[in-house]
Parts: structure tokens; sequence; C-alpha cells
């Protein structure tokens, strides 16, 4: 790989303090996360497990600075966070590609937006589409790929722009779970070459304790963190990882927290936008 | 509103079938001898009417001209050099008109469908404004503008921005507000959001309301040319009646036709090469 994937993303220290968040207007507003504390250290990898409507989207969406809080504070490496960043990149379980653009334009996409010139713009896209294994497909449109391909795309608009944290909501929750499989391992694979903090939402606990270095669960709405759980399986994990006597341990507390404590129906999905999810949207 | 089914002659030859996209590339022999034969049967029935002067009370086809004497009337016309200079009066005011009401229908448009303020202070002006139709316009158009000429542009200027302004404001609302986000996020500012996100999302929608508005400003301009014009197919075709010329009046009521059809199929040609997108096929 040549020299603008090896560059050291900067730190990516992220500290929660106290935050709550509330979403809705007037009569109609609720509190979503109640009493978040949390610090993550540079370069870790953490999962937010919990169940479907808890906020734990709602945080993710604080984080990239698409939602604001109602209480506490949240800063990356000191700086409050105010709004969006690149260098907080967000991937959503939909992607969000430009339909309008080729493959290799969507994920120069960034560096265009800093004013990096066509030509070198254009090369680094091309690092960062052969580093997610899409080399090939530069000069497709993204309605020409597969639902994985585009999420890997999605993946690599992120990472051209070196962010501190990656953001990821349950973004292979839409695969199929031959292609999810296989993208945890290529994240994993990406991740170990471009060491960034992560944050990965999602409510499949295979997924989050083969991924993770920590594993927070978080509780019903109002989401709060019920347990922060480290994982300490060696890297590189591989899949016989998930029949681990103590990755099956694992499996079963968390199973144990999360399942409802009172038959309360599950509550609708949130998004890091906020809205309500309206079908595939 | 009436323009759109005025627009569209391809549309009402094709049923809105599933399979018409398709079918619109290559039609079967079947259905294209089907589609001759029915011209050929419209132009058989004229013909007929015509030569026997068939009078049944509340119409009569008394002066109506027979297809051979129009056709006769268009050749000569076609070896006639007034041909070019109607056509090309014509064919500068529509354009002239046309390209103006683009400008101002996707600013105001995108500044409507971004803005909430924009739409406040624009959106009830011209919701007054919108139901009056090209005729009504005339004669303040004539007293406001002192060449005639400009009046001619202005009215169809009139006819093209309403579609075209309205079509830019819907889509420009809908704009998803997932990509807008996904784009702040990698670094992009209001000004890059219109630009990569709202136009390009929106785009198909303009293309639609250019093509409708290409047809309006035709049904406009002729109108004009009746009242106040020099030259031009729709003053053509008015003198052409005071004229008693009646095998040209038919022959003007087609060259509008031919015209204002061959711009909305070249603005929807023009629209599909700004769209390569739209080609790609496959999933979205």
């Amino acid at each position: 790989m040549t020299d603008s994937l090896t560059e050291a993303p900067p730190a990516g220290r992220i500290a929660i303090a106290g935050a709550g968040i509330r979403l809705g207007e007037g009569a109609a507003a609720f509190e979503v996360v109640r009493d978040i504390d949390l610090a993550i250290p540079p370069r870790q990898f953490v999962c937010l497990l919990g169940p479907s409507g808890c906020g734990k989207s709602t945080l993710l969406g604080a984080l990239a600075g698409h939602l604001g809080l109602a209480r506490g504070s949240l800063s990356l490496d000191g700086q409050p966070v105010a709004g969006p960043h690149p260098e907080r990149g967000i991937v959503f379980q939909q992607h969000t590609l430009l339909p309008w653009r080729r493959v290799l334009d969507n994920v120069a996409f960034g560096p265009k937006m800093r004013g990096v010139p066509r030509a070198e713009r254009l090369d680094r896209a091309r690092d960062f589409l052969a580093l997610v294994g899409l080399a090939d497909f530069a000069d497709r449109y993204p309605s020409e790929l597969s639902g994985g391909m585009q999420q890997r795309v999605e993946i690599a608009r992120v990472l051209i722009n070196q962010p501190r944290v990656l953001l990821m909501d349950e973004p292979f929750g839409a695969l199929d779970a031959q292609t999810r499989l296989m993208m945890q391992e290529l994240l994993l694979d990406i991740w170990t070459r471009l060491p960034t903090t992560v944050v990965f939402v999602t409510h499949d606990i295979d997924e989050a304790l083969f991924l993770g270095d920590r594993v927070l669960v978080m509780s019903a709405r109002p989401g709060r963190i019920l347990e922060d759980i480290p994982l300490a399986f060696p890297r590189p994990r591989g899949r016989d990882l998930v029949t681990d006597p103590d990755f099956v341990a694992l499996k079963r507390r968390c199973l144990d927290l999360l399942r409802p404590r009172d038959g309360r129906p599950p509550l609708p999905r949130l998004t890091p936008l906020g809205l309500p999810l309206a079908g595939a949207a | 509103m009436s323009a759109a089914t005025l627009e569209a002659p391809g549309a009402a030859l094709a049923p809105p079938k599933a399979e018409s996209r398709r079918a619109q590339g290559r039609l079967p022999l079947r259905r294209l001898v089907t589609r001759a034969a029915a011209l050929g049967l419209g132009l058989l029935a004229w013909h007929l009417a015509a030569s026997q002067k068939l009078d049944l009370g509340l119409v009569t086809f008394r002066n109506v001209p027979t297809p051979a004497d129009v056709a006769r009337a268009a050749w000569a016309l076609a070896h006639s050099p007034k041909l070019g200079a109607h056509v090309g009066a014509s064919l500068a005011r529509v354009l002239g008109g046309f390209m103006a009401a683009l400008v101002a229908g996707i600013g105001l448009g995108l500044a409507i469908g971004r803005s909430r303020l924009a739409g406040d202070l624009l959106l009830p002006p011209l919701e007054v404004l919108r139901p009056i139709p090209a005729v009504a316009w005339i004669p303040l158009a004539i007293l406001i503008f002192p060449s005639s000429e400009a009046s001619m542009v202005f009215i169809t200027f009139t006819g093209a921005l309403f579609p075209i302004l309205l079509n830019t404001v819907h889509e420009a609302e809908a704009a998803s507000p997932r990509l807008v986000a996904s784009a702040r996020s990698l670094g992009a500012g209001r000004a890059a959001i219109l630009r990569e996100v709202v136009i390009p999302a929106a785009l198909p929608s303009i293309v639609t309301g250019a093509a409708i508005g290409m047809g309006t400003a035709w049904f406009c301009l002729v109108t004009a040319e009746m009242i106040s014009g020099q030259y031009g197919i729709g003053y053509f075709t008015w003198e052409s009646y005071t004229l008693q010329n009646y095998d040209d009046i038919v022959v003007g009521m087609l060259l509008i036709g031919l015209l204002g059809m061959g711009s909305s199929v070249a603005v929807r040609a023009a629209g599909r090469l700004a769209m390569p997108w739209t080609r790609a096929g496959g999933r979205s």
C-alpha cells in the first residue's frame, strides 16, 4: 500500500460525561439516553450493544455531531463535539453513496471537499478502493454494486478522510449472514492496518463479541450503560472464536442482560439522525 | 395542470404500461404496423371528410383542405424563403423564453426548496401569478415591454417558468436527509451540499419540468404571435386565415406540433445525457 494509507491518524480519545439526549419536539419529546459516562482510549474498538430503540444509534449520532445533547458533554481529544466533521466518519446501516457519482468519485468525495486536486484525490481513492478489495469497480455506479460492496465503498469513503473515530451504525445489519461474516473479517483486517478508534453499534451479540476490544451493553430506553465488558480474545481473531468456551460464556451473559424484563414490546429503531426509520429510506 | 397533457404527445400515444419503458427502444413490428395504420386511418378519414365537403350541422368540413392540398402547400412553403424566417423567429423566441425560465425556475426553486425564509417570501406571490394564463398576460406584456419581440419572449417565459419551478421546489425539498447528513460528515458545506447532493437529486424532476415547460412555451408563443407578430409560425397560421389561405392554416398547425414535439424530445435527450447514472440500471 502507498503512503496515503500508512500515515497514522491522530489519537481519537472520546470522553462523554453525564450525557443525555432528547428527541422529538414539545409534548412529544422523550429522553432517549440518560447519564452516559464513558471514556474511550485512542484506537480502541468499542461495540455498543443493546435492544432495538435503546438509543445506541442516537448516541452515535451525537458523536457524529448530527444530534445535540440535552445535558452533559461530549469531546474528542479534548475538543467538544460541535456539528459533523470528517474526523468523525460515520457509516450508516443503509449506504449513503451518491447515486450520480461513480464509485471512485464517491470515495474521493471527502478530499474533494478539502480542495485536494483531482488527479491526487483520485489516486488516493484508488488506494482506498484497493484496501476494501474493490479496485476493479472504480468506474461503476453505486446502483450496480451488491449491498456488501456498497458498504465497502462507504467504509473506504469514510477512511480516506483519516478520521480519528470511525462511527458505525449497524453497518452490516442489512446484509445477508454470509456477507456479514465476510465484512466483519474485512473490517478487522482494515482496522489492524489503519488503527483508529471505532464505535460500532449493533444488536448482534456475536458480532459485538467477535469484533470489539470492549462491549458496552445498554438498557432499554432511556438507554443507560448496564455493563462494560472488556474482551481479551487475542487478535487476529478467526471464526472458531465463536465456539470458544469463554466466548460462549460472555454471550450467555449478554443474552441475560438483553432479555426484556417486563415483557414490553420492542421499541422502533432510531437512527443517528434522530428520525424514526421509515422503510428502507 | 393542463400543460402536462398538452405537452406529451408521446405519452398520449403510448399508454404507461409496465413494459412501455423497455418497449420504447424497439417496438415489436406488429405494434409499429398498428400505429402506422392508425395514422393512415386518420389521414383517410380527414381526406374523405374534406373531399366530400362533409357537413354535419354542428361541424362542417366545407372550408377544410384535404391532406393532398396541405401536402402541396407544405411543399410550396418548404421551398419558400419565408419558412426559415418564420421558424427562425419562433425558435429564437421559444429558446429565449425557455432559457430564461430554466435559469429563473431552477434558481428560485432551489431557494424555495432549501430555505424556509425564501419559501415564505417567494411562494405567496408566485402562487397568485401561477393560475394566470399566458393569454391574459398579453395586454400587460405589450404595455410593459417597449419591443413586441421582448413581450412575446416574456409570454413564453411565463408559460415555461411554472412547470420548471414547481418540479424543482418539490425535489429540492425532498432531497434525502441521509445523503445530506452523510455529505456533511464528509466535510461538505452548504454550497457543496447544494451542488453535490440537492441539484443532482432534483435533476430528473427538473428535466421533466423542463420538457413540460418546453411544451407550454410553444403553446404560449403561438398565442402571443397571433396577436402581435411580424414573423413566426403562429403569425403565419393566423395570417393564412386572414388571407384565406386555408391550406396554409393546417400546414402552420402541423409545423407547431412538430416543432413543439421535437423540442420536448430534445430536452429529454439532453437530460439523459446530463444524467448518465440513470442509465446504469440495477438496484439503487
